[in-house]
């Protein structure tokens, strides 16, 4: 038995404002070379934790102890700690960053220059060094953020949700350089919102509301969903249809789609439900499939929401049309010399979603800016919903709804006069008005919160009503900017629930995306990389064509992504 | 070198390079000095000159005409045509002039007579209070020394004057940028003190680079060191640079020695950083941090420090709160390095109260810095 | 599009109004400011020390004393007996001037010889120092006329319109409704666009049916309100508390105060397109804000300034709403001076509300 790095025992934390108890009662060990992963919604407590360890919060009740001393009084040379923001002064360049890390770290003047230079080769920067930080992409901000945190080899690292707004190329490569410092003997903290990360780990710790609900082996808990975890081929057209009447039954916990099929967790002793009992008359091929931490870790919480959006119930059809909902054509943007997104084109038809992928940086916030009408076109043209982006501006502004990248409503207006707003500026008056505000105060359970200024909810309440805010005059068309960034399971799949009914009514949605399992709700996905459309094709498609590529067997859409962008290299190299 | 000196070495290099790229540092720490500079310098001037008056010249006698052309000779007034009455009473009222001599219908028959009734009138335009002082003082010496040289002409008895000799020394010109410029040097360290020093440390919490910074070795006295010194010296450097701009553009004397300055100067600046670093501590954010500073330290060293308003002519309730503006201990040092010469006397007891202020600021900023994030 | 134009004023009023504490900041730093600024912000001078080096001893420099003590400009009259002491006094501030009567005037005056009083003066604040030369003056005068001296020919009646006492709080509160108005209605609007562009609100406004002018309008209304009801405020105060007679119109006044509230909108609007946070945004205005008091008139005369600079002043819209508040207030001034001083004020309101239209429209492109 190895001697814990940093213990925390009966740790009780609350805070004045909001009034909340962040820890309650939180005892756990992080042992030297070891992944330890700490998991659970919004707001549990994960964030107040990895402060309790790094000293920069007292603990009311219990003790927190980092290398053998109090916390607040711990050796900080031989802690890494890497905050949510990464820390790092935009201001400066890459190397001043690092070696300013280095200095106040103290790290042996002899060992300097190799140790930066080792540093900046482990994380690809060595050829942006004396770029400035703020001018990075988010994934290359948390390499620099990791680099900076463990300039001096410490004993133990803690990292806060090092995972948010990066792409997953990013995000995997980040993870190999943390899980090769863990095993050459340090201690890691990993916080994540991303449970395939969580799956991965030696340890997890699952936190709810500030209490522990599970230590231990991640396949401790993926074990309690052992056999209960089933795939549904549903084919592409009916697949939302059925999801929603899957989620409705009490027999199934949590299910999600991907590409054609559906994933569905059920209740112990449940049988997989027939078609007959989802409505419908083909039979459906149902096979089980290995349980996923995932799967777990909404079961532990009590499972997914249900099936049938009432956001959905309320909503106007969406007139069929055979034009496109939107459509880009040849779309390019230059800043000066520089070609952000150069030739996209696709069409999106009524009821459908499209999902815009790629790498921090690589196009797609500015196609995405493009087609909403925030940024003009350098060539090409946009039209939504049959009104195009350069003459008809305002006519195809009051037919989108828009959900930003960061929660981006009023934070210090209260909910009620977020709605009043939005729902007056998009030209619903009187009756109509108020009848709006009310079904969407009563669909997202906003009631409790009318008062409260908007930036004081938590997260998932934030994206709730960011998202009221974009539907409540009903328009055909919804953009999404990363809508789910930073959110936990549970709140993703509620949005999705609504997104999926909406489509059902007719909507079309434009959403980009750095989950890959949300991007498996999409019907279309569009690859942007290096400001180039690399690949346009349906989930499954995309698969397939890494498969032949990469003869990989049956990959994750993440390993498409991958290989569809090591492909893109491959092809710009050859061509060089 | 220890540890310890190596990450203030780095924090100061760190300090320095953001300094150098952060345009906000720049406005303030070089185009605001410049702005305050170039106001008090040419834009806010006390030195009333040819005010403009209108002359209503109601008598045509020869004497109502030389006392009207005294007028129109006067350095002191540009004389805006003589017209009827009425119409000086608009332009008065329009700001066109600022003052009316009247020279009534029997001004040259009662002179005649020399019954003294020989009575002219001098209103002024009590809008602006120290104007019409002016106007009114000047215009009475304009008609005295008319009056003494037309006696002197007609013969008549004159009893000997007792007259004032005025000296003003140290600024026999009376040109009030001899003070007003060396004041706003007092506006521009308060304002790199206190105002940009808030802003920075503000900064690193708003943007999350403190939480960082709080989990590796730094000590929260470093941290401290490291965010004074450049400042010091920045605030410093911006005190010279006005300094060699008022005397070489707005032709400010310096008669002080050069160590003087930069003594005083340095001594302000505890006390400003000191106030900067509290602010910050407490607000830990940029948008607040901004308006306490501009309260607390702009404002007071602009109103309440001597600079522009005689505290003496304040309320008492006032000048007991001026007692805790340091500005007001640093601006008469300043006036005196560059108008008087050394005294160190004077020096010595300003800054003294000056560096307890200072004491006093950072022993409340050290407490109100804690390494934690509640 | 007017329901739209609703919901965006309202949220902008709510967006200031909301918070308890910012309806108070709305009320009584302005009042606390009137009232500081107003007492204190004056350039007369009275409660001078003042120092007399009587090496004479006689019957008149002890009259001349007598009248200097009983001035009310002075408040120490403190006795010096050498050029040592003298030079000290000065030097260390202790007076700002000294009164040195030479060994001879006594004598000279019994005499009918001409009498000097030498007055020695600390130029480093030589604007008290003028001023106190003027009350000297004023002395010796006195005393010169009583002793026979002057021609008794001619003499003068002054007198003071608008302020009869040369009371100059009269000149100062309708000067701080100015001054404080300025930097009211200035940081109100500067921040607006800046803090909604990093909050990235920015967006969510312009992908909404929203259009430029709507959004503009919106944003000038809470700072138009804000400067009413604080006006309003003064409007009452001045005359109430502090005395200072209102004796021209009123709906001129506010006439006038809505033009150069649009001004102001306008600058400040200016300033908050071109700032990319919140923080260049706040320097801006402040950069602004300050030159625009100082030349305003109110800390010293536009009348003093260079020539060229009094050119330039003309684009300052506090120059020419002071002329009118002052005006409003003290002259009772007439609907055609008002508004010859009110059309700068629309006319720089038309020329930066358009630019800044035109940024706005440029930032998205």
């Amino acid at each position: 038995m190895t001697a814990a790095l940093a213990r925390l025992e009966g740790v009780i934390r609350r805070f004045a404002r909001p009034a909340v108890t962040a820890l309650d009662g939180v005892s756990l060990d992080i042992l030297p070379g070891r992944m330890t992963g700490l998991v659970g919604p919004d707001g549990a407590g994960k964030t107040t934790l990895i402060r309790l360890l790094a000293g920069l919060l007292d603990p009311d009740q219990g003790r927190v102890e980092v290398l053998g001393a109090p916390a607040t009084r711990s050796d900080r040379a031989a802690l890494g700690y890497m905050p949510q923001r990464f820390g790092l002064y935009e201001d400066l360049s890459v190397i001043e960053n690092l070696t300013l890390h280095a200095e106040l770290r103290g790290l042996p003047l002899a060992e300097l220059d190799a140790r930066l230079a080792e540093l900046l080769d482990f994380t690809d920067l060595a050829r942006f060094k004396p770029r400035l930080a703020g001018r990075l992409s988010g994934g290359m901000k948390q390499k620099l953020g990791l680099a900076c945190a463990m300039v001096r080899a410490p004993k133990l690292l803690l990292l806060d949700e090092p995972g948010v707004g990066v792409d997953p190329v990013s995000r995997r490569e980040l993870w190999a350089m943390v899980a090769e410092l863990a095993s050459s003997g340090i201690g890691v903290l990993w916080s994540t919102a991303y449970l395939d990360e969580a799956e991965r780990c030696d340890t997890v710790h699952l936190l709810h509301e500030g209490k522990l609900l599970h230590s231990g082996p991640p396949a401790d808990l993926t074990d309690t969903v052992r056999g209960r975890t089933f795939r549904l081929f549903a084919g592409a057209g009916a697949r939302r249809a059925l999801l929603e009447r899957a989620l409705d039954r009490d027999d199934v916990t949590d299910g999600t789609i991907q590409g054609a099929s559906l994933r569905l967790v059920l209740a112990p002793e449940a049988k997989p439900p027939d078609a007959e009992a989802l409505g419908r008359d083909i039979p459906l091929e149902v096979r089980p499939v290995p349980p996923r931490f995932e799967d777990a870790f909404v079961d532990r919480l009590g499972g997914g929401p249900p099936g049938t959006s009432a956001l959905a119930v309320y909503y106007r059809d969406i007139p069929e049309n055979d034009a496109p909902a939107i459509a880009a054509e040849g779309l390019t943007r230059r800043f000066g010399d520089f070609t952000a997104a150069h030739d996209i084109s696709f069409s999106v038809a009524r009821g459908q979603i499209f999902g815009l992928l790629g790498p921090n940086g690589a196009g797609k916030s500015t196609t995405f800016k493009m087609l909403c009408g925030l940024l003009t076109p350098s060539e090409g043209s946009g039209r939504v919903a049959g009104h195009d982006l350069r003459t008809a501006r305002a006519e195809a502004r009051q037919s989108l709804g828009y959900m930003a990248q960061k929660f981006s409503l009023y934070g210090d207006l209260s909910v009620r006069q977020n709605l009043d707003f939005f729902s007056g500026v998009y030209g619903l008056r009187g009756q109509a008005r108020r009848a709006a505000i009310e079904r969407v105060t009563d669909i997202f359970r906003l009631g409790s919160y009318l008062s409260t200024n908007a930036g004081l909810m938590p997260l998932g309440y934030k994206q709730r009503l960011a998202l009221a805010c974009a539907v409540m005059h009903e328009p055909p068309v919804l953009f999404l900017d990363e809508p789910t960034s930073g959110v936990d399971p549970i709140v993703r799949r509620e949005f999705w629930t609504h997104i999926n009914g909406l489509v059902g009514k007719g909507v079309t949605v434009l959403v980009t995306t750095h989950f890959m399992d949300e991007a498996e709700y999409c019907d279309r996905i569009a690859l942007i990389y290096r400001s180039e459309q690399i690949a346009t094709g349906t989930p499954d498609s995309l698969k397939d064509d890494a498969a032949r590529m990469s003869e990989l067997k049956d990959p994750t859409l993440e390993d498409a992504f991958i290989a569809l962008i090591e492909a893109s290299d491959r092809a710009r190299e050859a061509a060089a | 070198m220890t540890p310890g000196l190596r990450r203030i070495r780095a924090m100061l290099v760190k300090e320095t390079l953001q300094i150098l790229r952060d345009p906000s540092t720049f406005l303030i720490a070089f185009v605001l000095p410049l702005i305050l500079l170039f106001l008090f310098g040419y834009g806010v001037s006390l030195d009333t000159r040819d005010v403009k008056i209108g002359l209503a010249l109601q008598d045509a006698s020869a004497a109502a005409r030389s006392l009207a052309s005294a007028y129109e000779q006067s350095p002191w007034f540009d004389v805006h045509g003589s017209r009827e009455l009425g119409d000086l009473e608009n332009d008065m009222i329009a700001g066109r002039i600022r003052g009316i001599i009247v020279i009534p219908q029997d001004f040259g028959v009662h002179l005649a007579r020399r019954d003294g009734g020989a009575e002219i009138q001098i209103i002024t335009d009590g809008s602006l209070p120290n104007t019409a002082s002016f106007v009114a003082a000047y215009a009475e010496g304009v008609r005295a020394s008319w009056a003494e040289g037309y006696a002197g002409e007609h013969g008549l008895r004159v009893s000997p004057p007792l007259t004032v000799n005025p000296r003003f020394w140290f600024n026999p010109e009376l040109a009030s940028r001899y003070f007003l410029v060396p004041g706003s040097i007092a506006i521009v360290m308060t304002m790199i003190g206190t105002l940009l020093t808030a802003l920075v440390v503000a900064r690193e919490w708003e943007r999350g680079t403190m939480e960082a910074l709080m989990a590796t070795p730094l000590g929260m006295a470093e941290l401290i060191a490291t965010k004074v010194i450049p400042y010091f010296v920045l605030g410093l450097g911006s005190a010279a640079l006005c300094a060699l701009l008022a005397v070489t553009l707005f032709g400010v004397p310096f008669r002080g020695s050069i160590p003087a300055f930069l003594g005083i100067s340095s001594v302000f600046l505890i006390p400003a950083l000191g106030q900067g670093l509290l602010i910050s501590a407490l607000s830990k954010n940029q948008f607040v941090a901004s308006q306490v500073a501009l309260i607390v330290a702009f404002l007071p060293a602009m109103v309440l420090s001597g600079f522009v308003f005689e505290i003496g002519s304040m309320p008492k309730p006032i000048q007991i709160i001026t007692h805790f503006v340091p500005a007001r201990y640093l601006i008469p040092s300043l006036q005196t390095v560059f108008m008087v010469g050394d005294l160190w006397g004077l020096y010595l007891r300003n800054s003294l109260i000056l560096l307890g202020f200072g004491v006093v600021f950072f022993l409340l900023a050290i407490r109100a810095t804690r390494r934690r994030l509640d | 599009m007017l329901g739209r134009l609703f919901a965006m004023i309202v949220k902008e009023l709510l967006a200031i109004l909301r918070d308890p504490r910012a309806r108070i900041i709305l009320i009584v730093p302005p009042t606390v400011q009137l009232v500081v600024l107003g007492l204190a912000t004056t350039l007369e001078v009275k409660n001078v020390d003042i120092g007399i080096f009587d090496r004479d001893g006689g019957a008149w420099s002890r009259e001349f004393s007598e009248r200097l003590a009983g001035s009310p400009n002075f408040r120490e009259i403190r006795p010096i007996h050498s050029a040592g002491a003298m030079r000290r006094a000065i030097d260390n501030q202790e007076v700002l001037a000294v009164v040195v009567f030479g060994q001879g005037f006594s004598g000279d005056i019994a005499a009918g010889r001409p009498a000097e009083v030498q007055l020695i003066l600390d130029g480093r604040r030589s604007n008290a120092a003028q001023i106190v030369s003027g009350y000297i003056f004023a002395i010796a005068e006195g005393l010169s006329g009583e002793l026979g001296s002057g021609t008794g020919l001619t003499s003068s009646i002054t007198t003071h319109w608008f302020n009869p006492n040369l009371d100059y709080l009269w000149f100062t509160m309708p000067g701080l409704l100015v001054v404080i108005t300025t930097v009211l209605g200035l940081g109100l609007t500067a921040q607006t666009v800046a803090r909604e562009r990093e909050l990235g609100t920015f967006d969510q406004l312009m992908v909404s049916p929203l259009r430029v002018p709507e959004i503009l309008v919106g944003k000038m209304v809470p700072p138009v309100l804000v400067g009413f009801f604080d006006a309003t405020l003064y409007v009452i105060i001045i005359p109430a508390i502090f005395g200072v007679p209102l004796r021209g119109s009123v709906p001129l006044l506010y006439l006038s105060l809505l033009f150069y509230l649009l001004a102001l909108v306008g600058v400040g609007m200016l300033v908050s397109s071109i700032a990319q946070t919140q923080q260049q945004a706040f320097l801006g205005m402040f950069l602004v804000a300050v030159p625009a008091i100082l030349l305003s008139g109110y800390a010293s005369p536009v009348d003093n300034m260079p020539g060229w600079l009094q050119i330039v002043a003309q684009g300052n819209p506090s120059k020419h709403f002071l002329v009118v508040s002052e005006g409003i207030f003290l002259k009772a001034m007439p609907p055609g001076d008002v508004l010859a001083n009110t059309w700068p004020l629309g006319l720089i309101a038309v020329v930066t509300l358009a630019a800044s239209a035109i940024l706005f429209r440029a930032r998205m492109e």
